[in-house]
């Protein structure tokens, strides 16, 4: 078993109640323990950088100092969380002015932080602590035959933090095909899906969706899977938006990676959180069962 | 004879003087023990400077010498002739560095002045155990050794060749020509490449002084400046050279074929072939990978249809060793595989090519006989060159290849005359430095070619609109509207980046000498050395030192070629005296120095049983001092006595 400090991320609590559901349920089987930050804060997402640098940087040092007392990695599985928890620890550690006036600010709360946590995104555990191997090794239900394009977004490996090719990244595929299932190639694979633009400018955001489907679409996948909440909530919810606005007829269901390993590992669509998604899931549910109703037939 | 040492500090303009108060360490180097006489002054190395040292030297009888001033690399020799010119032998000579080690790394004034001082108390202390020492002559082998036959390789055996004197020219692959061969155009100029280089290459193979081995690779350099011993070894052809009148017909009848290295794998060649039609020297030779009787036992067409009876199957690699007295490395470069650079689909999207490959395109003696068409055949009606692919990028390469902006306009221009497209250039800044060649620059923009500022973010076959429908996207910012675009073209040239050759570090071990940051070899010194290495008698010519064209190449390979001259004319070549020597009475003979030593300087007599130091070979580099674990070996000018001396002076 191995054991990580958990920063679930707000949205984990809301938008994206699959994601949480579906880290949970994996972590036993992949004999992983994501024991949750106590205390944890809001990391104030990107962007409160842009607003007070200084003070965003300090919101992310509670929690940093926090993790740092539990000796383990601090593990996000929320994109945005992931850079904006990695970026302010790479800034204090390499700015010592900067460490002394935040460590000054958390003096008031009795905290200090010494620069020794290590930010992870569950992704990259996955690929690199637990691997692919091990997550085939377990399936018990393969997706054979199921055609998923993996979508990364921009935050998994942008800016480059040395664990996947910026320009062209495999992590996601690699997880995808461990579960049988088969990764299409998805060229738009690392394109921006407008994060929180579908909130300021809906109309540049939802033409970038559309750009987004299409694409996988055309990719020649039945669904598409992503590890960040922002980019599952923009192509899952807004898909009824693009179809009106750009007179399509997409119904492409977009799952939480966690959840597609999941339900490799044979555990309830419900306990994933599945019946949360907006576009119906059950197409790959259907598929699933047809696959295995043919390998249970053939044996 | 009692020291009398004088002390000279160097002001180096402002460079010292602007941070050291000299006048202050002239006057502490004054009190020190032994120093008779100590004097500042503005630029010691000019002759006004040296003058002071010579006239202290005769006038007052000064018999060790310290200046005080810049790193001994550029002006250590300068000082030891001036000694020598007065009488003095020019070991008695030290140099203390107070400006790379001190001025120029110093803030603080008073920090730098004290460090000054310490630096010149070590110089004093050290010079005060100076011993007298002799350097000596050996005579220069006048055969001259040239590895690769690109344009520099050429121009460096040729002119040397034209001296009537030596040369073995050694080319890894089947013919001289190297790149420039299978260039189409040159810049500025317009001149085609092979006609202007294959009456070098025809001069080369006929030039009684020159012996060519081609297919043949350096293995092995021993020796020293004017006494290198080289093992060559010459790759079996399976032809012999000597019967075959290269009239062809092997080459017809063969009916295996392989892609062509010269036409960067779009044409396909023979399993027996000549790489390209004017080949130096213009006989084949057969690729045992892709023939059928090595790989199968069967076939022998060639062997049926040449009458010469040339064809050898049993022919082996052949090991030669020559004797030559300097070595020219002309080993060129490689070009850089823009695979990596994934956003550019390089052999990932059809019709993304690189500049090799669209030079053979067109060349009219080319795979497309000069063409420019497009995968399935058609001629594009739009192409876009990137500049600086792997070059000026700190992933790939941080330096600028210095040929590409000239070379992509270039392309702009073939594209002008072979196609009616429309062409794009994509660059950074347009580097247009060379004789001729803002001109050039200003011709292609007045031929209607359309620059573009700005690194391209993507080429993309993922269409957005109907009009970029099977079309290659590129997606790029427009730095000088400060606007994001996209164009839809139907063809992309990357411009891709000289890098060193794969084997670069293989070939400077072999060779003791250094390679620079970037890879390529390193130059004695990058403005007034540019040709030598820090191995005496090894010189460096193109681009094996650095990016550079083909005017600058031929320039930098006739300069080689004079500094080998210079060493051949004078029939001999002085040796540095501060070498290793053994005390054979303490030397217990575990040989021990013989495995470290770098440069196999040491021996061992078997008679005696201690080991040997060759003067001629020995750099003084104090390796096997250190090593011996008798302490029987001394290092002339770097004795255990100078050097403890040396800090404690420092250590004041």
């Amino acid at each position: 078993m191995r054991y990580y400090s958990y920063f679930p991320g707000c949205s984990s609590e809301a938008t994206a109640i699959g994601l949480e559901l579906s880290n949970q349920a994996i972590s036993q089987p992949l004999e992983i323990e994501l024991i949750e930050l106590e205390d944890w804060n809001c990391c104030g997402s990107t962007p409160y950088g842009s607003l007070d640098r200084q003070e965003s940087v300090l919101v992310v040092a509670r929690n940093l100092a926090l993790a740092e007392k539990t000796g383990l990695d601090l593990v996000t599985p929320c994109s945005s969380c992931f850079v904006t928890l990695y970026g302010a620890n790479l800034e204090l550690r390499e700015n010592p002015g900067l460490m002394r006036r935040v460590n000054e600010a958390l003096a008031v709360a009795n905290l200090e932080y010494h620069g020794n946590v290590r930010v992870r995104h569950l992704i990259e555990v996955l690929v690199n602590d637990v691997t692919p191997e091990v997550i085939s090794a377990r399936v018990k239900r393969p997706l054979n035959g199921l055609k998923v394009a993996p979508y990364y977004g921009c935050q998994l490996v942008r800016p480059d933090y040395g664990f996947d090719d910026p320009e062209s990244p495999h992590s996601l595929d690699r997880l995808v095909t461990s579960l049988g299932a088969e990764a299409v190639p998805f060229a738009l694979k690392n394109r921006c899906c407008g994060g929180s633009l579908i909130i300021s400018d809906e109309s540049m955001a939802l033409g970038l969706i559309h750009k987004l489907l299409e694409n996988a679409r055309e990719s020649g996948a039945e669904c598409i899977t992503t590890p960040c909440p922002l980019c599952q909530i923009n192509l899952d919810a807004y898909q009824g938006r693009v179809n009106s606005k750009f007179n399509t007829n997409f119904d492409l269901p977009v799952l939480f990676v966690t959840q597609l390993i999941g339900l490799a590992l044979e555990i309830e669509p419900k306990s994933l959180g599945l019946n949360t998604n907006i576009v119906s899931p059950n197409r790959v549910l259907e598929h699933i069962t047809k696959v295995s109703q043919e390998a249970g037939s053939g044996t | 004879m009692e020291p009398r040492i004088g002390v000279y500090v160097c002001h180096c303009g402002s460079n010292i003087a602007g941070v050291v108060d000299c006048e202050a360490v002239t006057q502490f180097a004054q009190g020190l023990e032994g120093v008779i006489v100590a004097r500042d002054y503005k630029f010691m190395c000019s002759d006004p400077g040296q003058e002071l040292i010579k006239k202290d030297i005769r006038e007052l009888g000064v018999n060790r010498v310290v200046v005080a001033s810049c790193s001994p690399t550029m002006h250590e020799p300068t000082f030891r002739r001036a000694c020598q010119e007065a009488g003095l032998n020019p070991y008695f000579f030290e140099m203390a560095n107070i400006r790379e080690q001190c001025s120029w790394v110093t803030e603080d004034h008073e920090e730098a002045t004290e460090k000054a001082k310490a630096l010149i108390a070590a110089a004093v202390r050290r010079v005060y155990y100076h011993q007298p020492l002799e350097s000596r002559e050996v005579p220069v082998n006048p055969n001259t050794l040239v590895v690769g036959g690109g344009i520099a390789g050429i121009q460096a055996a040729l002119t040397i060749a034209n001296s009537e004197h030596k040369v073995y020219l050694v080319e890894r692959d089947p013919s001289i020509g190297g790149h420039m061969a299978q260039l189409d155009k040159t810049f500025p100029t317009l001149d085609c490449s092979a006609c202007i280089l294959t009456p070098k290459m025809t001069l080369v193979g006929s030039n009684p002084y020159i012996e060519l081995m081609t297919w043949s690779e350096v293995e092995e350099v021993s020796g020293y400046i004017g006494n290198f011993k080289v093992k060559v070894r010459k790759k079996a052809r399976y032809i012999d050279v000597s019967k075959c009148t290269g009239c062809g017909l092997c080459q017809e009848k063969c009916p295996w074929k392989a892609p062509s290295e010269f036409d960067v794998g779009l044409a396909q060649r023979k399993a027996i072939y000549t790489p390209f039609a004017q080949a130096v020297p213009n006989k084949p030779l057969i690729d045992r990978e892709y023939c059928a009787y090595f790989q199968k036992g069967t076939c022998r067409a060639c062997v049926k249809f040449c009458e010469a009876e040339a064809i050898d199957f049993e022919q082996e690699d052949e090991i030669v060793e020559l004797e030559v007295g300097a070595i020219i490395l002309a080993t060129g470069f490689s070009l850089f595989d823009p695979t990596p650079i994934h956003q550019y689909g390089y052999g990932r999207l059809d019709n993304v090519i690189t500049s090799l490959e669209f030079e053979r395109m067109v060349n009219s003696a080319g795979p497309t006989g000069g063409h420019v068409v497009l995968k399935g055949g058609s001629h594009p009606e739009s192409v876009a060159i990137i500049h600086c692919v792997g070059s000026r990028d700190e992933k790939y390469h941080e330096y600028c290849s210095r040929i590409c902006c000239m070379q992509s306009m270039k392309f702009a221009h073939l594209l002008k005359e072979h196609t009616d497209a429309e062409v794009y250039e994509f660059y950074i800044d347009i580097r247009s430095f060379g004789k001729g060649y803002e001109e050039f620059y200003n011709r292609i923009l007045n031929e209607g070619t359309i620059f573009i500022r700005g690194r391209p973010a993507e080429v993309t076959d993922v269409a957005e609109t109907p009009e970029e429908k099977g079309k290659l996207i590129v997606q790029f910012e427009d730095t000088l509207a400060g606007v994001q675009r996209r164009l839809p073209v139907d063809m992309v040239v990357l411009s891709c980046a000289l890098e060193p050759q794969p084997d670069a570090e293989v070939v400077a071990r072999m060779f003791n000498i250094s390679r620079s940051a970037d890879g390529f070899f390193l130059e004695r010194h990058p403005k007034l050395e540019p040709v030598t290495t820090m191995t005496d008698g090894i010189f460096v010519a193109g681009c094996c030192q650095g990016c550079r064209d083909i005017p600058d190449t031929v320039a930098q390979a006739s300069a080689t070629a004079a500094e080998v001259l210079v060493m051949i004319s004078r029939g001999k070549v002085e040796i540095e005296a501060a070498t290793a020597v053994v005390d054979e009475r303490i030397c217990s003979g575990c040989q021990l120095c013989l495995a470290l030593c770098p440069y196999s300087a040491i021996s061992f007599d078997e008679e005696k049983e201690v080991c040997r130091v060759n003067e001629a070979l020995c750099k003084g580099c104090g390796t096997c001092v250190s090593a011996c674990p008798s302490n029987s070996i001394n290092l002339n000018h770097f004795t255990n006595q100078q050097i403890v001396a040396e800090m404690e002076g420092i250590l004041g």
